[in-house]
């Protein structure tokens, strides 16, 4: 099995945002892999258990994107490709695409294409279909359950996560599957892996390695701005007994107009 | 300059559209033009002809059998053909699963750009100036998309369904699918169950519960439990005061992450940036501290109301009401309140 996952690397969870002089600044808030995206390299790591092959873990952004990569290559990926190219400065999720999209054709004979649901910075969810519909394969978003995968014919089963419910989805092989949470619990890397990820060059692909011009990008990001302060007066509801302190907060609740 | 041409792309689920589709609409009426609707699947014509009265002008339906369960690639072929034969200026989509994909695949089809997830539309320039979170709402960004059409999906619950008014009326015309079944690389064999109760992203009240709800040492559970499982089943009996409110309320239940960790409660109820990042008009917290990671999920709520033992915990900072005591305590007797102001 030939498997490839897209990762980004991403300010942590944790980072307070803020926009200071018309930059976005996280403080001193560590950038790690896409909480997202540790659940792809979780998803791709089982299949290769089950059925031999190799994970390569692929990643778009500036040289420091190495430690999302690595943290990747910690966890039991093979190998990790960083593309990195001053052209692709301020591109748009469908220029990505379309460069993740010849990567990926580089790497060469994928069965599965893992993406995590969304990146925690930008919170656009979009490159995952995208990237699948440049290549012409299958789109399974929000994978929250991999039932079966048949190597030799070319099928897997999935269970997708909808507003309803899930759905259960059968599918040829080459697909791009993006996964949810509930795909299982990223392992932890183990210290054998951090120390063979330390050791590891991360090869840098460059535009011109991938036989691609800088894709023309249509969306743009005038401005970014810190969210109006919420201006909330609180109160403390009190009463000498918790009965007393739930009628007067109901009664309080109501006075705001909101059931 | 001159009117726009809108088409609004109806998610529907068996018939039934979901609230977020006509919220489009909504934002439509905002951007202003010629409004043309869009729905597909099972009865997609009874779905797209409700789109008249919030003032589609013309909506497309198809009903194909290839059609019958939702596929992202005939389903965006479709999206793609209309939008390029109608020639319209903007695509809009709600931003639900199903929206949210086809959008990107649409992009790719229609070689222009998207912004998910707009919480505001202005015009600027002849061109629209899209608001959308980003870093789950810690910061705003404003997108514009230099290419035609533009295609952008509306967050659930940000915009406001217009008032429908059974005087407008609309033609509906039904269009033939843009894929061969056997060109199509997927089938659907079937479905799971769904969680049940009232989806978080839509719902109008949702009250929540993190680590707190374990919180309570005067439980004892049942002989035989290590200390983990007893923390579990405590939590459990948490969960059950935190979902009778709910009930009681109509309301969805919500966690946090760090009691979706624990093992307390399943992820689809996880509130915040690795979970669902909603808005309800009142939100419910109980025994949540307020990590930055679950108030960037909950914090554009109109009334907040943190139920916490620890009067220092930050999620006071946010909330309009406070209580500082025993979940274990307050919940039963706000159930109870509820329900007699309620007349349950």
């Amino acid at each position: 099995m030939n498997i490839v996952v897209c990762v980004k690397q991403v300010p942590d969870s944790a980072a307070r945002l803020a926009v200071e002089g018309g930059r976005v600044t996280w403080g001193d808030a560590p950038l790690v892999l896409n909480p997202w995206d540790e659940y792809a390299v979780e998803a791709a790591l089982v299949q290769k258990e089950a059925f031999g092959g190799q994970v390569t873990v692929i990643s778009l952004g500036g040289e420091n994107a190495r430690e999302a990569l690595k943290t990747a290559l910690a966890m039991g990926c093979d190998q990790a490709f960083l593309i990195s190219d001053p052209a692709m400065s301020g591109a748009d999720s469908q220029a990505v695409a379309r460069v993740l999209k010849a990567a990926v054709l580089k790497v060469g004979g994928v069965d599965l294409l893992f993406f995590g649901r969304q990146a925690i910075d930008g919170d656009m969810g979009v490159t995952a279909p995208q990237t699948a519909r440049l290549l012409g394969w299958p789109m399974l978003g929000l994978v929250s359950v991999i039932q079966k995968v048949d190597p030799a014919g070319h099928t897997l089963s999935v269970e997708r996560t909808l507003e309803e419910g899930r759905q259960v989805v059968e599918s040829k092989i080459p697909a791009v599957l993006s996964v949810s949470k509930d795909i299982g619990e990223p392992r932890y890397p183990s210290f054998m892996g951090i120390r063979k990820a330390s050791r590891a060059e991360i090869l840098i692909w460059t535009l011109a390695d991938l036989g691609t011009a800088a894709p023309a990008s249509y969306v743009s990001w005038p401005e970014t701005i810190n969210p109006p302060a919420r201006e909330v007066t609180s109160e403390i509801i009190s009463g000498s007994n918790p009965q007393e302190i739930a009628q007067n907060l109901v009664e309080k609740i109501f006075e705001e107009k909101v059931l | 300059m001159s009117a726009k041409k809108i088409l609004v792309y109806i998610d529907q689920f068996k018939g039934t559209a979901l609230p977020a589709s006509w919220e489009s609409f909504g934002a439509a009426r905002v951007l202003g033009g010629s409004v043309l609707a869009l729905a597909i699947g099972p009865d997609a014509k009874k779905v797209a002809e409700q789109s008249f009265e919030l003032g589609a002008e013309a909506a497309f339906y198809c009903e194909d059998t290839s059609l019958a369960d939702y596929r992202p690639e005939p389903y965006a072929s479709l999206v793609s053909k209309v939008a390029r034969e109608q020639d319209v200026d903007v695509l809009l989509l709600p931003t639900t699963t199903r929206g949210r994909e086809l959008a990107a695949m649409a992009s790719i089809d229609l070689n222009t750009g998207v912004i998910p997830d707009a919480t505001m539309l202005e015009e600027k320039d002849g061109k629209i100036l899209a608001t959308r979170p980003v870093y789950a709402g810690k910061l705003l960004s404003k997108a514009v998309c230099a290419a035609r059409p533009q295609i952008i999906t509306t967050r659930v619950r940000a915009f406001k369904k217009p008032e429908p008014d059974p005087a407008l009326s609309g033609t509906a015309s039904a269009v033939e699918p843009a894929m061969l079944e056997a060109d199509i690389a997927t089938r659907v064999t079937g479905y799971t169950e769904a969680g049940g109760g009232v989806s978080l992203t839509d719902a109008n009240v949702i009250v929540s519960g993190g680590r707190g709800v374990s919180n309570n040492p005067r439980l004892a559970p049942p002989a035989g439990m290590d200390e983990k499982q007893g923390e579990v089943w405590r939590a459990q009996q948490g969960f059950k005061l935190v979902g009778e409110l709910a009930s009681t309320l109509g309301a969805a239940m919500g966690a946090s992450r760090a009691a979706v960790d624990a093992g307390y409660i399943p992820y689809a109820h996880q509130v915040g940036q690795t979970g669902k990042v909603v808005s309800p008009d009142l939100y419910i917290a109980c025994g949540i501290s307020g990590a930055i990671q679950h108030l960037a999920g909950m914090r554009t709520s109109k009334v907040i109301v943190a139920i916490n033992k620890d009067a220092d915990a930050p999620i006071f900072k946010l909330a309009r009401f406070g209580v500082v005591g025993d979940l274990y305590e307050i919940l039963p007797a706000l159930t109870e309140a509820f329900r007699l102001k309620l007349g349950k």
